[in-house]
C-alpha cells in the first residue's frame, strides 16, 4: 500500500482547529425543570382518567339525548343502579361467586400448562404433544365445549371450570413454551455449568429467563377465563341457588331492568381493569421492568 | 515435538486433550470442526487458543467444558474424563447476556455458589464479596446487570467464574465484544487478577496481540477444519512482542499469502 494514497483528498496540509471551551459564552439551557403543563401530561394515569371522564360525558349526553331507559340507561342511572348493587351486597355477592369459579379453573389451567410443557422441555415427543395438542385445541372456542361439559358434569361448577381450564391452559401453555424456546442459548449453557438438571434447571433458569412471555401467556390467559366465564354463566348460572354476574345480567335483563344490566357489565370492566392494572402491573413492575426484561 | 514437550514438563498436566475430533451436526451437513487436536494445560497456565474463525477453538473449549462430545480422542481433566458440563469448569462467555438478568451482581454470584453446592448461605456471600471486590465492583453488588456497561458484565462473568475457584477457568473470547480502551484495560485486570490468585485459564480469542500479551503458552490452530499448527510461549514484551506476532501472522496467514502471490 502506498502513503500517499492516505493523504489529504485535496493535496495541501490543512490546518488543525483547536477551541477554548472557556472562553466560550452564551449556550442554550443545559436542563431545566418541566412546566407544570408538561408535568400533567407526562403522566399516563392522568392522561387516561381524562379519556375516562370525556367517555362518560359522552354517555351521558347520548343517554339523555335517547331518554329511553329501556334501550340505553345513562350513565348516572346506571351508577345509581351500580351504588344500589354494591350497597345491598348483591353485587359484591355476585362478583365473589363468579371469582371463585374463575381462581379454581384458572389454577387448574396453569397447573396443567406447567405440566405439559416441561413434559415439552424434557423430551422432543412431548414438544410434538404439545404442539400437536395447542394446534388443535387453541382455535376452538371454549364456550363450544359448554353443551359437552353439561353433559359430562351436569348443571354445576364442575362444567364452568372444565371450560375454563381449556380457555386457560392453550394460551399459557402456548406462549410459556415458545418463552422456553426463545431462551438464550447462552443462559442455558450458564445453568448447566452450575450444574442444574431437571426441575432444578427448569425452576431456577428456564422459568425466570422466560418470564416475560409467561407473563403474557398469563394475561391471555386470564382475559380468555374471564370472558368464558361471563359467557358460560349466562347460558346458566342458577345452579347453586345464587349464580355469579353473568346469570346477574342476565336475570336483570329479562326482568328489564336495563341500569342494572349496564351495572353488571361496569362490573365485569372493573373487576377486568383491576386485574390488568393492579395485580398484572404490580407483579410486571417487580420482575421484568426490574431486571430490564420488557421488551 | 510433541513427545518432547511433554517429556519437558515435569509435573503432571492439569488438563490433558489428546486426538481429540470435533463434529457438529448442521441441517444438511456434518462439520468437522477440529480434527486431531493434543495439547496439555499445566496448573497455573493461561493457556491461549489461537486462530482464524472456522479453525473450531470455540468449539474446542465448548467441548473441555463438556458442552460437546468428542468423535474421536479424549478430554482428561485431573485424569478424569470429561462427560458434561460442570462447576469445576466454569465458562465465561463473550456474550453480554451471561449473567442471570433477574439477580443482582451478588445474587448472581452468590446463585451460582449455592446452586452448585460449592458454599452455602453467609460463606457463600462472603466469598461472592471477596470476588466482587477483586474485580472492583463492590459498589454495584445491589445493581441488576440491565444497569451495567458491558465491560462490568464481564467483569462479573469472571468474579463469578473465579468466585466458583474451579480446576480451569474456560474463556470464550471474553473481551471480543468490548471496545479497544475497555478491552485493554480488562486484559490488564485479568493480568492483575491472575498474579493474586495464579488460577489456571484455557483463553480463546482470534486477536494476535492479544494472545501475546495474556498468555505464557499459545496454541495455533488452522482452519477447515482445526489442527495445530504450532504452539509458543507467550508473554514477549516490547522487540519480542512485534517479532513474535509477525512470526504468529506469518504462520497463521502462510497459506494465503501464497495463493494471493499465484494470483
Amino acid at each position: 500500500m502506498s502513503e500517499t494514497s492516505l493523504a489529504s483528498p485535496i493535496g495541501a496540509e490543512r490546518p488543525e482547529i483547536l477551541i477554548d471551551r472557556a472562553a466560550a459564552t452564551s449556550m442554550p439551557v443545559v436542563e431545566r425543570p418541566l412546566s407544570a403543563a408538561e408535568w400533567i401530561y407526562d403522566q399516563t394515569w392522568l392522561r387516561k382518567a381524562a379519556i375516562l371522564i370525556a367517555l362518560a360525558l359522552a354517555w351521558e349526553a347520548y343517554g339523555r339525548y335517547l331518554n329511553n331507559e329501556l334501550l340505553f340507561p345513562t350513565f348516572t342511572a346506571t351508577a345509581r343502579a351500580f351504588w344500589d348493587g354494591v350497597v345491598s351486597g348483591v353485587i359484591p355477592a355476585r362478583a365473589w361467586t363468579s371469582f371463585k369459579v374463575l381462581i379454581a379453573g384458572y389454577a387448574i389451567g396453569i397447573l396443567i400448562a406447567a405440566i405439559l410443557t416441561t413434559l415439552a422441555i424434557a423430551s422432543r415427543i412431548g414438544t410434538d404433544f404439545l404442539e400437536v395438542l395447542t394446534s388443535m385445541f387453541n382455535p376452538l372456542p371454549a364456550i363450544a365445549l359448554l353443551p359437552l361439559a353439561l353433559i359430562w358434569f351436569g348443571l354445576g361448577s364442575g362444567s364452568i371450570i372444565f371450560v375454563l381450564v381449556h380457555s386457560v391452559t392453550w394460551a399459557v401453555a402456548l406462549n410459556t413454551h415458545s418463552g422456553f424456546l426463545a431462551v438464550s442459548k447462552t443462559l442455558k449453557m450458564v445453568g448447566r455449568n452450575y450444574g442444574l438438571r431437571g426441575l432444578r434447571y427448569v425452576g431456577s433458569i428456564l422459568i425466570p429467563a422466560a418470564f416475560p412471555s409467561i407473563l403474557t401467556g398469563l394475561k391471555i390467559g386470564w382475559a380468555f377465563a374471564w370472558r368464558t366465564l361471563i359467557a358460560a354463566e349466562l347460558v346458566f348460572g342458577v345452579s347453586s341457588g345464587s349464580g355469579g354476574l353473568g346469570w346477574f345480567i342476565f336475570e336483570n335483563k329479562n326482568q328489564l331492568d336495563i341500569p342494572t344490566v349496564f351495572a353488571g357489565l361496569l362490573t365485569v370492566i372493573l373487576i377486568g381493569l383491576f386485574v390488568e392494572n393492579f395485580v398484572f402491573r404490580t407483579i410486571e413492575n417487580r420482575t421484568i421492568a426490574q431486571w430490564g426484561m420488557q421488551s | 515435538m510433541n513427545d518432547q514437550s511433554r517429556s519437558a514438563g515435569t509435573a503432571q498436566p492439569l488438563l490433558t486433550v489428546s486426538g481429540v475430533t470435533l463434529q457438529y451436526k448442521t441441517p444438511n451437513h456434518i462439520v468437522t470442526a477440529t480434527y486431531r487436536v493434543d495439547f496439555d494445560v499445566h496448573a497455573g497456565d493461561r493457556f491461549i487458543l489461537l486462530g482464524p474463525s472456522g479453525c473450531g477453538k470455540s468449539t474446542l473449549l465448548k467441548a473441555v467444558g463438556g458442552y460437546l462430545a468428542p468423535t474421536e480422542g479424549q478430554i482428561r481433566l485431573k485424569g478424569q474424563l470429561i462427560r458434561e458440563p460442570g462447576p469445576d469448569r466454569m465458562m465465561v462467555f463473550q456474550e453480554f447476556d451471561q449473567l442471570l438478568p433477574w439477580k443482582t451482581v451478588l445474587q448472581n454470584v452468590v446463585f451460582a455458589l449455592e446452586s452448585s453446592g460449592r458454599r452455602k448461605g453467609k460463606e457463600a456471600r462472603d466469598r461472592a464479596m471477596h470476588y466482587i471486590d477483586k474485580v472492583n465492583l463492590t459498589k454495584f453488588a445491589d445493581s441488576y446487570p440491565h444497569t451495567l456497561s458491558g465491560g462490568m458484565k464481564q467483569r462479573v462473568a469472571i468474579a463469578r467464574g473465579m468466585a466458583m475457584e474451579p480446576d480451569i477457568l474456560l474463556m470464550d473470547e471474553p473481551f471480543a465484544a468490548l471496545d479497544a480502551l475497555t478491552r485493554r484495560k480488562m486484559q490488564d485486570e485479568l493480568l492483575a487478577l491472575w498474579a493474586d490468585t495464579k488460577f489456571t485459564v484455557l483463553f480463546v480469542t482470534h486477536s494476535i496481540p492479544e494472545a501475546i500479551k495474556i498468555g505464557n503458552r499459545i496454541l495455533l490452530l488452522s482452519p477447515h477444519p482445526g489442527q495445530v499448527k504450532a504452539e509458543l510461549n507467550g508473554g514477549a514484551k516490547d522487540a519480542a512482542f512485534a517479532a513474535l506476532e509477525k512470526r504468529i501472522q506469518q504462520m497463521l496467514f502462510a497459506d494465503e499469502i501464497e495463493e494471493a502471490e499465484n494470483v
